[in-house]
């Protein structure tokens, strides 16, 4: 304890490490102190006033948030000089402030409301005219209304440090500051919206959920999202039955409190284009019908030809809708199972499938290489906690394909698999950087793994991991960043082909060959409709997308935001979802369409509720069992596969506004990829940028 | 003071002289290696002089010579309000209305501007003039004055600084510093202390 700092704070005495801030150490002692400008996750600026204490001995109140502790400081929070201190602060800050609560989307969450209401004085002196300021164009997520800003620069330094886009600033000074962005451009970022949740009055509020609800006639429900594969804890708020908005929750471990745009807007995606009845096709068109119907008609051309019947699962399906269907192909006699939609060569052992290091680990590497993922679509906030390892400094970054912005600064190697054999033979500068380093990682995206040679990719990816110091006793960094949220969890239950069982591209091939006959598609809407040949097709899932269009029958089913169900990570953290709304209609929870199906085929899967699927599951995968936990992996183990190819890496996700059946519902998303277009031609056009 | 904003109408593009950028060049040497940006004002500066104001072409291309986000260079061009963001005439009056001028006369100063020239920002149609308002030059002991270009014009009357804004447009020659019989700060009309051993 020699190396702590001591100070009283109110009469608390705390012990507090060198180098933290007098408001840190208030905290610490449970005193409250208001604040704007300063945030946790950013940079210190100092600038809003609205922390000062009183310290002994010194002249002035001083700003608590920049002021480092010294020994034996004693501090006031709760005196009359701090109280009159803030008082004045407040009164200052108000006086630019327009008194429009009653029509300002903040109102009820606003931290100058909540403040002004606990730390203010009850009047102002001000009597002469307020400045008004002309709102900014921010794209089609931000809303502003720039004469509420009080110039805190959260949103700056948000955008400069954490999105890694140095888009925002502020112009003017004194009176006349403006927050905007060069020539009011559309952020280029994807993860803007939190923006958002940063600014504490109104000024940048949300564009889709402008004047449609006050937050409390909200119910609110913590969630998990399936955007990404990376989990984002999230809280979505309903009125009714609609989702309003999408918030995130803090998880140190997984998305600190950031979401990305995907995750934050897609909401409208759920209240449009839901398949809300059973449906069957009838003389080429998809007609309304009854779950009896739709489930005899199944019935009828599932008898006696359960091994010629195929089962893909899609990009967002929960883990209990999985081990359902598994269950169910099991009982069917079919080994044609397949998880990977994507054609992605991944199984077992599971060191070989998730995301090793962890993403809260990401800041203890010391070199990264990239092959063939883009993290700054397929997981955005993944990719700011690479840039907040990369900010510490000391982090060299390689990546193989094709060069991007990932919002630092990586050094582009290589475009495809040679390479990476080039590195695994040592042939390459960035080799020696993996050899020296003492904790690198290897991050392999889906666009290496769903290539024909994929597998080769993967094995020579992991030997690469082997060869340096990525996988030792008490490091694992060798990782695969999926882009599917079901995947993992699809991976852990074994939704793989079986013996003798088609993989998805089998599947589709005797599908038009008609060695296949039903193909059940569960959410499954990235594959080609035409590649199913005559197939009878059988759609499970939420949205009426691609594959409801090919469907023969369609099965109206849960999203994710109407399910109490396990999602597992690309790190393979288990997470449970909770149940914000009841499906639309006659849609009903995934699990149990396959349990009542099973009953109509005469196959009664063994479980009659949720609990009694769960203990089944757990028995396969028993780390589901701990929600939020990170169960120790077997090492990742090279497959034995050809050569690869010497094609370049092609990125799974280039339309980052599009990438499922909720995102391409979503008229926001729609929006956001006309803006993004938008800016891009700009770019080409005037050659301006970069 | 009062919001600045950039000029409606920009050029298309803008490029440092050959000679300015070897200029630049020794400027951005100053400093060391990853703190170019530290360079930002002397080349917005320059920019200024070589284009006669700062147009929004010149603000990203310096900032894209330091290497800088575009919006961190217009931050900066935004807050000093010695760069010019709309044009400017030939000769740009910058008029100084703070206390001491004011008390000796700038209100009449003014006068003659909007006399002869317009009001604030505008240009004459010959492109000859403007003029601006600004705080205090620092001059004070030779109130009222005002800046033209790179230099000061001090002690002036409304009939001496009409004279001066006619003679500047013409092009006649002009001396600069004060336009009364003094040349430095001296009390007008000799000593009135240290006059010798007495």
């Amino acid at each position: 304890m020699s190396d702590q700092v001591n100070l009283t704070v109110d009469g608390v005495s705390v012990s507090v490490a060198p180098g933290t801030t007098i408001l840190q150490a208030c905290e610490e002692a449970g005193a409250e102190i208001p604040r704007f400008c300063y945030h946790e996750r950013l940079s210190v600026a100092g600038n809003c006033r609205m922390c000062l204490v009183e310290v002994e001995k010194a002249l002035k109140p001083v700003a608590s948030c920049a002021m480092p502790v010294a020994p034996d400081m004693v501090v006031s929070t709760k005196s009359e000089s701090v109280k009159a201190a803030r008082e004045g602060v407040m009164e200052f800050l108000l006086i630019n402030h327009p008194l429009d609560c009653p029509i300002c989307d903040q109102g009820g969450e606003c931290d100058l409301q909540d403040q002004a209401l606990g730390f203010g004085g009850d009047a102002s002196r001000f009597a002469d005219n307020k400045r008004a300021v002309e709102n900014k164009h921010m794209g089609p997520l931000v809303s502003t209304i720039m004469t509420r800003c009080i110039h805190c620069t959260r949103c700056v330094r948000f955008a400069q440090e954490v999105a890694g886009v140095p888009e925002i600033g502020a112009i003017g000074r004194g009176e006349d500051m403006e927050i905007t962005t060069y020539l009011e451009a559309s952020l280029d970022s994807e993860m803007s919206g939190n923006v958002i949740d940063l600014c504490p009055v109104g000024a940048l509020t949300s564009r889709p959920y402008a004047f449609t609800a006050r937050p409390w006639e909200l119910k609110k429900t913590e969630t998990i999202d399936v955007m990404d594969a990376v989990g984002s804890n999230i809280r979505v708020d309903m009125r009714g039955r609609e989702a309003m908005r999408v918030m995130p929750r803090n998880h140190d471990d997984v998305n600190e409190e950031w979401l990305s745009d995907k995750s934050r807007f897609i909401w409208d995606g759920l209240n449009t284009q839901r398949l809300d009845r059973p449906y069957v096709r009838a003389r080429k068109n998809l007609a309304p019908a009854s779950w009896d119907n739709a489930f005899a008609l199944i019935a009828k051309k599932l008898k006696g030809k359960g091994a010629k019947t195929a089962a893909i699962a899609g990009d967002l399906v929960c883990g209990e809708g999985q081990f359902a269907l598994k269950a169910l192909m099991d009982k069917l006699q079919s080994p044609h199972v397949d998880c990977r939609q994507d054609g992605a060569k991944l199984s077992g052992p599971r060191g070989n499938y998730i995301f090793n290091t962890s993403i809260a680990g990401i800041e203890d590497a010391d070199a990264l290489l990239l092959i063939g993922t883009n993290p700054r679509l397929e997981a955005p906030v993944l990719n700011a906690r690479i840039r907040k390892r990369y900010l510490m400094g000391n982090f060299p970054i390689a990546t193989i394909g094709a060069p991007v912005d990932l919002t630092y600064e990586a050094e582009n190697i290589g475009a495809g698999a040679d390479t990476l054999a080039d590195l695994l033979a040592g042939k390459h500068g960035f080799s020696e950087t993996l050899a020296k380093a003492e904790r690198p990682m290897i991050i392999v995206g889906q666009g290496a793994l769903t290539r024909a040679d994929g597998d080769a990719v993967l094995a020579a990816a992991i030997e690469l991991a082997e060869k340096s110091a990525a996988i030792s006793a008490t490091w694992n960094g060798f990782n695969v960043l999926h882009t599917a949220a079901a995947r993992v969890a699809g991976l852990d239950l074994g939704l793989l082909p079986g013996e003798g069982g088609l993989d998805v591209a089998g599947i589709q091939e005797a599908a038009q060959s008609g060695g296949v006959e039903t193909v059940i598609l569960y959410g499954a809407d990235e594959i080609e409709g035409a590649s199913l040949g005559d197939a009878f097709v059988i759609y499970i899932g939420s949205h009426g997308d691609r594959g409801a269009h090919r469907a023969d029958v369609i099965l109206p089913a849960a999203a994710y935001t109407e399910k109490q169900a396990i999602y597992v990570n690309t790190e393979g953290r288990p997470q449970m979802t909770e149940q914000a709304a009841t499906p639309p209609g006659e849609a009903r929870e995934d699990w149990k369409i396959f349990r009542a199906l099973s009953e109509v085929l005469g196959l009664t899967l063994p479980f009659d509720n949720l609990a009694e699927l769960r203990r089944a599951m757990f028995e396969v995968a028993p780390h589901f069992a701990q929600i939020d936990g990170l169960s120790e992996s077997a090492a990742p183990k090279a497959p034995t596969a050809k050569k690869m190819s010497k094609a370049a890496f092609a990125y799974s996700v280039t339309d980052f506004y599009f990438t499922n059946p909720i995102a391409r519902a979503s008229a926001t998303m729609a929006d956001c990829a006309k803006a993004k277009q938008q800016r891009d031609g700009e770019t080409e056009g005037t050659g301006t940028h970069g | 003071m009062s919001v600045r904003r950039l000029h409606a109408e920009q050029p298309d593009s803008f490029a440092f002289t050959d000679e300015n950028v070897s200029w630049a060049e020794g400027q951005i040497a100053k400093f060391p290696q990853g703190r170019q940006a530290s360079a930002i004002i002397p080349l917005l500066w320059q920019a200024q002089k070589q284009a006669g104001w700062l147009p929004e072409p010149a603000i990203r291309y310096v900032a894209d010579m330091l290497d800088m986000p575009h919006i961190r260079a217009m931050e900066v061009a935004t807050f000093y309000t010695m760069f010019n963001l709309s044009p400017v005439g030939e000769h740009f009056v910058q008029l100084c209305g703070t206390t001491p001028c004011w008390l000796r006369g700038a209100d009449d100063l003014k006068s003659v501007c909007r006399k002869v020239i317009g009001e604030q920002g505008d240009i004459t149609e010959d492109g000859k003039l403007s003029w601006l308002e600004v705080e205090c030059l620092g001059a004070c002991v030779n109130a009222p004055m005002v800046q033209i270009n790179d230099d000061f014009y001090e002690d002036l009357t409304a009939e001496n600084f009409e004279q001066l804004l006619d003679d500047l447009r013409n092009g006649k020659p002009v001396a600069t510093g004060p336009q009364n019989s003094r040349h430095g700060s001296e009390p007008e009309g000799g000593l009135t202390v240290l006059k010798g051993d007495k």
